[in-house]
This record gives structure tokens, sequence and C-alpha cells, in this order.
């Protein structure tokens, strides 16, 4: 392996492990402010105390979702120079702009949130919270305007003179159709998250402990999770067709790839699984739903789906000898595994909400496993998406203007990548183990105890207690 | 002033924003196993600073962000050639971030203690590796005709920026211990004052040395000369309120004594942003490193409008949080 090979290594692993954190600290940040709202408006002291217990899960997570974030704005720098100085122009801006109005907004606001609990009036307290959920919005409004920018470049020219791209048009990179579906399909894939893990707590509790005085709390929030999983779910299938269709507009390699379907066909069938020989040259079995990726790929049932061959020889007509197709196989099956996990969500919360139905108390054994391994099926499905929408754009890091193996920093040693790889793989490992163990310390706990009534019309005043939450 | 240079003015203030901030929580972290000489103490050490420190830490994110869009070339050829520094500087604040956040999750002794030792280190580490960073920026680095780094790790350890990363240290817990003194009642807040005190001395002649070191030996410029004058006067004016007892003047002195001395630094830079030792036609400037001035003016009109509304908002928050704190305010465990 090569410094090249390392560094890519680097990145799948940095971004896939900051990505675990991140849908959880969108979603569940926008779940929390929901809570918190109900307490505030109905007075019902349930969800407060759900505000305040789920709220503590959101702040384990949250910490580590801001720590390795800086490791991934740092990163384009020390290990792809040549691919910063190449789109610096145009990704860098919304980069800065995200640290501006997002990172500000929501790290201001959390602290106000955290510490604040008896410093602000109520209804303040309670708009630092809504204020930290649209930070984090804003924040993947324009990190995924940049990422949509490296699968199909919109708004600038490449200057030969330079020798870089250069922006030309900033609303239509903010406005890049790639941009506008890839936004709402991540947002639902967060509360997705969110609402899986809302739901597999609450689970947990209603079936291990029933009967006690947090049953009543819990049953809202496992209700509140499994609707929020099912909606989700529904708009992640919604946005990801319409996602599909502008993938196969502007990058039909991708589509063709996602199906691994090496020739052309009219119509095309989606296969659900393939098994094939050892080394993939042959299929030995196939289960395939007829005419489907001609929907997928086109809206229409009898559509020609180009295949990879086509597109190759397309590529090298266009842009010089070379090979323009990404890992089949990793494209293949991450595309499916996104998809099958995040389904698999979806199924559990309709379950749960079946076993939860007319005042039912969920009981089953089943259920229980089930609520176990739940909130790990969207991460599954989050982490299989980027894969395969950053495997699938392979071998170019800006698609048709740069190649991924141009973009690395020449003057990074193999041994510093070595460095930094295995440093971030060891301390994010160390650091996963410690805040999973947090997690389950603190979901098994259960509901904090109502806190006694204070006197909540007096205003600031010096002698109140700061909330220490350190 | 055309637009890069108006960036370049930027990038100056978002660090000094940096370093004016989050400079006092790293001083704190610094002195947590000073100040902190029970677990009653170490809280009310950590929570002078709970509310705010995440917010100070994306000062240095905008300034990145900020690089990479206004000036590509600066920000690429300093974050690869700077790689195994920066690469410390991460790991120490990604562990620094997650103590703050995980120290209290639980009350077993030794889980707190080797989370304040992740604090100190974590402190420690930026605080003088920074200093280390821009002491190398200032004074160049090995640039090739391609603007890329040539050196090696063991260039950037040369003694001026070993001098820069102890007087960014030393300031640093300097600002601290004044902040600690201005927040917190009772003993810490004595004892606070005399390690200022200490810390502020260290701290007055390193800084003096490293700045006329700069000016005499590195390079110049009037601006420079009048920053450096009043970052030493501030300095020292800082320490005088600190000797005096006036808390909210002597953190103004500090404070004003870190900006200043960013701002001699960037005015000695001026008008290169990472010059070369090798030859200085391979330097990058304000002009060979910049965008385009079509995304520079985009920059500058998000910039315009955000950053005094983000000012406010951090504004606010400091004034919520302005009360004093001493150890009778933490709650039994």
């Amino acid at each position: 392996m090569d410094a090249l090979d390392l560094a890519r290594w680097q990145f799948g692993v940095t971004t896939v492990y900051h990505f675990l954190f991140v849908p959880i600290t969108i979603g569940l940040s926008f779940l929390v402010a929901v809570m918190q709202t109900v307490w505030v408006r109905s007075g019902d002291e349930r969800w407060l105390r759900l505000t305040k217990f789920y709220g503590k899960l959101l702040l384990i997570n949250f910490a580590m979702g801001v720590v390795t974030g800086i490791v991934q704005e740092f990163q384009f720098g020390m290990n792809w120079s040549d691919y910063s100085r190449f789109v610096g122009d145009i990704f860098g801006a919304p980069l800065a702009i995200e640290a501006l109005l997002a990172f500000f907004l929501e790290s201001t606001f959390l602290g106000l949130w955290i510490f604040g609990w008896d410093r602000l009036p109520r209804r303040v307290h309670l708009a630092t919270i809504w204020a930290v959920s649209i930070g984090t919005i804003l924040s993947a409004y324009f990190i995924l305007a940049a990422n949509s920018w490296m699968q199909h470049p919109v708004g600038y020219h490449f200057n030969p003179e330079t020798g870089r791209a250069e922006l030309t048009d900033f609303g239509a990179v903010l406005t890049n159709k790639v941009t506008l579906v890839t936004f709402p399909h991540t947002l639902a894939g967060c509360f997705l998250t969110a609402g899986a893990l809302v739901l597999a707590v609450a689970l947990w509790h209603l079936i291990r402990r029933p009967g006690t005085d947090q049953t009543s709390a819990f049953r809202g929030a496992a209700k509140l999770g499994a609707w929020v999983t099912v909606v989700a779910a529904v708009a992640t299938l919604v946005t990801g067709d319409i996602q599909g269709k502008i993938m196969t507009d502007v990058q039909p390699m991708k589509m063709a790839a996602a199906e691994a379907l090496y020739e052309t066909e009219q119509p095309a069938a989606f296969s659900i699984f393939t098994i094939g020989t050892l080394d993939g040259s042959r299929e030995v079995y196939s289960l395939k739903v007829p005419d489907l990726l001609s929907w997928l790929a086109t809206g229409d049932f009898d559509g020609e789906v180009k295949g990879i061959n086509d597109i190759q020889d397309q590529y090298v007509a266009e842009f010089g000898p070379g090979s323009y197709t990404p890992v089949i196989p990793v494209t293949y099956w991450s595309f499916r595994l996104m998809i099958g996990f995040g389904m698999l969500a979806a199924l559990a919360a309709v379950w749960a909400l079946w076993t939860l139905r007319r005042g039912r108390a969920p009981a089953s054994r089943w259920l229980l496993r089930t609520a176990l391994v739940l909130p790990l099926l969207p991460l599954a499905a989050n982490a299989f998406g980027w894969i395969f929408t950053e495997m699938g754009r392979q071998p170019w890091i800006v698609f048709s203007e740069m190649l991924t193996r141009d973009g690395v920093s020449r003057t990074v040693s193999t041994g510093e990548v070595v460095t930094s790889l295995a440093g971030f793989t060891l301390l994010y490992g160390l650091l996963a183990v410690i805040e999973v163990g947090l997690l389950l310390r603190f979901a098994k706990a259960g509901l904090p105890e109502p806190p006694p009534p204070t006197d909540s019309g007096a205003d600031d005043t010096e002698d109140r207690p700061l909330s220490f939450a350190y | 002033m055309d637009l890069s240079t108006l960036w370049f003015l930027l990038i100056a203030v978002l660090f000094t924003g940096y370093f004016v901030l989050e400079g006092f929580d790293f001083g704190v972290g610094v002195l947590l196993p000073v100040l902190g000489r029970d677990e009653r103490e170490r809280r009310v050490v950590i929570n002078t600073i709970g509310p705010v420190w995440d917010g100070n830490e994306v000062w240095v994110l905008t300034a990145g962000g900020a690089m990479f869009a206004a000036f590509p070339e600066w920000y690429a050829t300093l974050f690869s050639g700077f790689y195994l520094p920066l690469l410390l500087i991460l790991a120490a604040l990604i562990l620094r971030g997650v103590a703050f956040e995980y120290r209290g999750k639980r009350s077993d002794p030794q889980w707190k203690a080797r989370w304040d030792k992740a604090i100190f280190a974590g402190s420690l580490v930026p605080a003088l590796l920074w200093g280390v960073a821009f002491g190398n920026i200032v004074r160049g680095v090995r640039l090739d005709a391609d603007h890329e780094y040539a050196g090696g790790f063991w260039h950037l350890l040369n003694p001026y920026a070993l001098l820069a990363g102890l007087v960014t240290l030393s300031l640093f817990v300097t600002h601290g211990a004044v902040f600690l003194a201005l927040k917190t009642t009772g003993d810490i807040r004595v004892r606070a004052n005399a390690i200022a005190a200490r810390a502020g001395l260290v701290a007055a002649v390193l800084a003096v040395v490293f700045l006329a070191w700069t000016l005499v030996g590195v390079r110049g410029g009037a601006a420079a000369v009048v920053f450096a004058v009043l970052a030493a006067a501030a300095l020292l004016g800082g320490l005088a309120a600190n000797r005096a007892g006036r808390e909210g003047w002597a953190f103004l002195g500090t404070a004003a004594a870190i900006a200043l001395a960013v701002a001699t630094l960037f005015s000695a830079l001026f008008p290169d942003v990472l010059p070369s030792t090798l030859d200085s036609a391979n330097s990058l400037t304000v002009d060979n490193a910049s965008s385009t001035p079509y995304t520079l003016k985009i920059m500058t009109w998000v910039a315009v409008v955000f950053t005094p509304i983000v000012l406010l908002y951090q504004g606010w928050t400091y004034w919520v949080f302005r009360r004093r704190i001493g150890v009778r305010d933490i709650p039994d465990a």
C-alpha cells in the first residue's frame, strides 16, 4: 500500500466513523427539541424527564461528532492537498460558511442548553435547543453541497492557466440538483437513525421493566420514535428514488455499478442479491425483479439502462485511456445493504407500533432482542450509503474533472500517513468503546427523578444556582 | 484594499478570536492539576469554561475553513507541510473535547483522574504547538518552486519556532489564570491570582524576547513594531491590574496582549502568507495563494452579515454565565 491507498483508507475510516455520530446528533437534537416543546407547552412532566434522559444520550454522542468533525476539516489539506488546491475556490466556501453559520450556532447554543436549565427563562431555554437543531441541519446542507459538487460539478469553469477549477456561479453550487435531493435523503436517514434509537431504548424499558412510574413516559417515547422511523424510512425511499434518477442522468456509471450491469439492457431487472463464482466473472444464481432497475434509473419500466462496458468505452473516448469503472462488488453490495438495513429498521418500527396499539404493553422476547440491534441498523444503512456514493464515484475525486490519485498530497510520506491512520484508528477505537459504554449505562439507568418544583416566575437573579453539567 | 488583502485581515481576525478565547480555556486546562486540589475545586475550574469552550473552538474551524476558501494554496501547503504537528493538535483536541463531556458522567475517581489528564495534555499540546506552527509561518519554511513544503518534520522544530511555542503556552496559562481569578470565588481565586503573577512574568520575558527576535532577526515593518510594543504594554498593564486585584482589567490586558501579538505576527508576515526560506520567489503571498475575486466577494458578504451575529450571541453567552463560581456552588456529586 502506498500513501494514496493509505490516505483513502484514512478518509474512509474517519468519515464513516464521523458519520456514526452525525445522524444521531442531527436527528436526536430535533427530537429532544420536540420533547422539550411538548413539556413547555403542556407542562406534562413525563416529557421533561424524557427530554433530560434523551438529552443526556444526545450529549454523549454530540461530543464525539464534534471532535471527529475537526479531523474532517483538516484532512483535506493534510492528505489531499492537490485536491484542495484544485477545488479550493469552490469547495472551501461551503466549508467556511458551514463553520460560520452552523458550527458556531450549534456549539454556542449547546453550551447554553446544557448549562442554562436554571439560568434561562423556560422559553428562552427551549429556543436554545432549537437553535442547536437548526445549526446541525444547516451544517448538513453546506457539507452536502460541497460533496454534491464532487459528484456533479456545476457553476464553475476550468482555468487552464492556473490548472484549477474556478467558481462562476455560487447559486448554482447551492442549488445543484444533486444537493437538493441528497439533502432531504440524508436528513431522512438521520431521522430514521434517531427515531430508531429513541424507539429501541424505550422498548427495552417497556419490555424489561414494565409497570413502573416510567412506563407511560417510555410509551410516549416509543410511539414518537416508531412513527419517526416509519415516516423517515418512507422519506428515504421517495428521495432515494429521485436521487437514483438524477444519478442515472449525471453519473450513469454509478447506477450501472449499483446493479453490476455490464451490458446495456432494455428493460433492465434489479437483482435482490447475486451469488457469483469466486473470481466474480460468472453469475451462479441471482434473484431478480424484472424491469425494476429500468424504473429506478429512468422512471419507466421499459427504460434503457446503460451498462458498464458501454459507459467505460464512452469515457475512454471522452477522457482518454484508463479504467473508469468503480470496484463493482463494493458498489453492488453497499447499495443493497443500505436499502436492506434501512428497511429492516422500518419493519421493526412497524412491529413495535403494532404491539403498542390501543394501550397494549409489548412483552415479546423477540421484540426485545430486536430492540437491542435496532439502533445499529440505520447506522449500517448510513455507512453503506456513503460507501456506495463515494466508491461509486471512483476513480474520480471530482467527477469528470480530477482523478482521486491526482488529489493526494505529494509531499506527505507513507510513514506519515501510516502514523496518522494508525493513530486515528486506535484513538477512535478506544473512544468508541468508552462512548458505547456510557450510552448503555445511561440508557439503562432510565429516566431521571422528576425535579422538585421551582419558582419559575423568578427571573435571572444572582443567587440562582448554575447547572453544573461538568 | 483588494479582497485578498481583506481576507488576509479576516483570517488574522479569526485566529485572534481563536487565541483570545480558546487561549484562556487552554490555560484553564493546563492549570487544572495545579489549581484543582480536590474534586470540588477541579469541578469549579472546569465549570468556569464549561458553557463556552466548545463555541471558542469553532473559531479555529472557521479560520481553517476561511483559509481553505480564500487561500487554497496556503491551506494546502500549510496543512500537508505541518502534517505531524497538526496530527498531534487534532489528537489533543479530540481527547480534550471528549474529556470535558465525559469526565462527570461517572463518579469513579479513577475515571475522573484519567479524563483530567486528558484535559491537561489536550490543552497543553495545542497551546504549545499552535505557537510552533505560527513561529514557522512567520519565519518561513522550505518551499520549493511548486510552493510545496520541501522540509521535514525536524525543520519545524527550530529554536525560533520552539520559543514561539513557549510564548503561546505561557501567555495562555497566564490568560487562563487571570480568567480563573475573574470567574471564581474564595481560595481558588486567590491562588489563581498568584499563579497569574508568576506565569505572567515568564510570559512577559519570553514574549519580549520573541517579539524582539521577530522584528530584528526574522521580519518586521513599522506596523509590526507598533503592535509588538502595544502587545508588551498590554501584557504589563494586565499584570499590573492583576497585582492590584482588578481582575476585569487584568483579563482585558492579557486578551489585548494576545490579540496584539497575533496582529504583530500577521503584519510582519504580510504580504506573504507563507514565506519560503529557499527562494523568496517560491513564497506564497496574498496574491499567488488566493482564490478568485468572485469567491472572495461571496465570502465577504457572508462574513460581513454573519460574523456580527455570531459575536452577538457568543457575547450573550458570556453575559448569561457571567457569575463567579466557587466550591460552595458545587452540589454534592
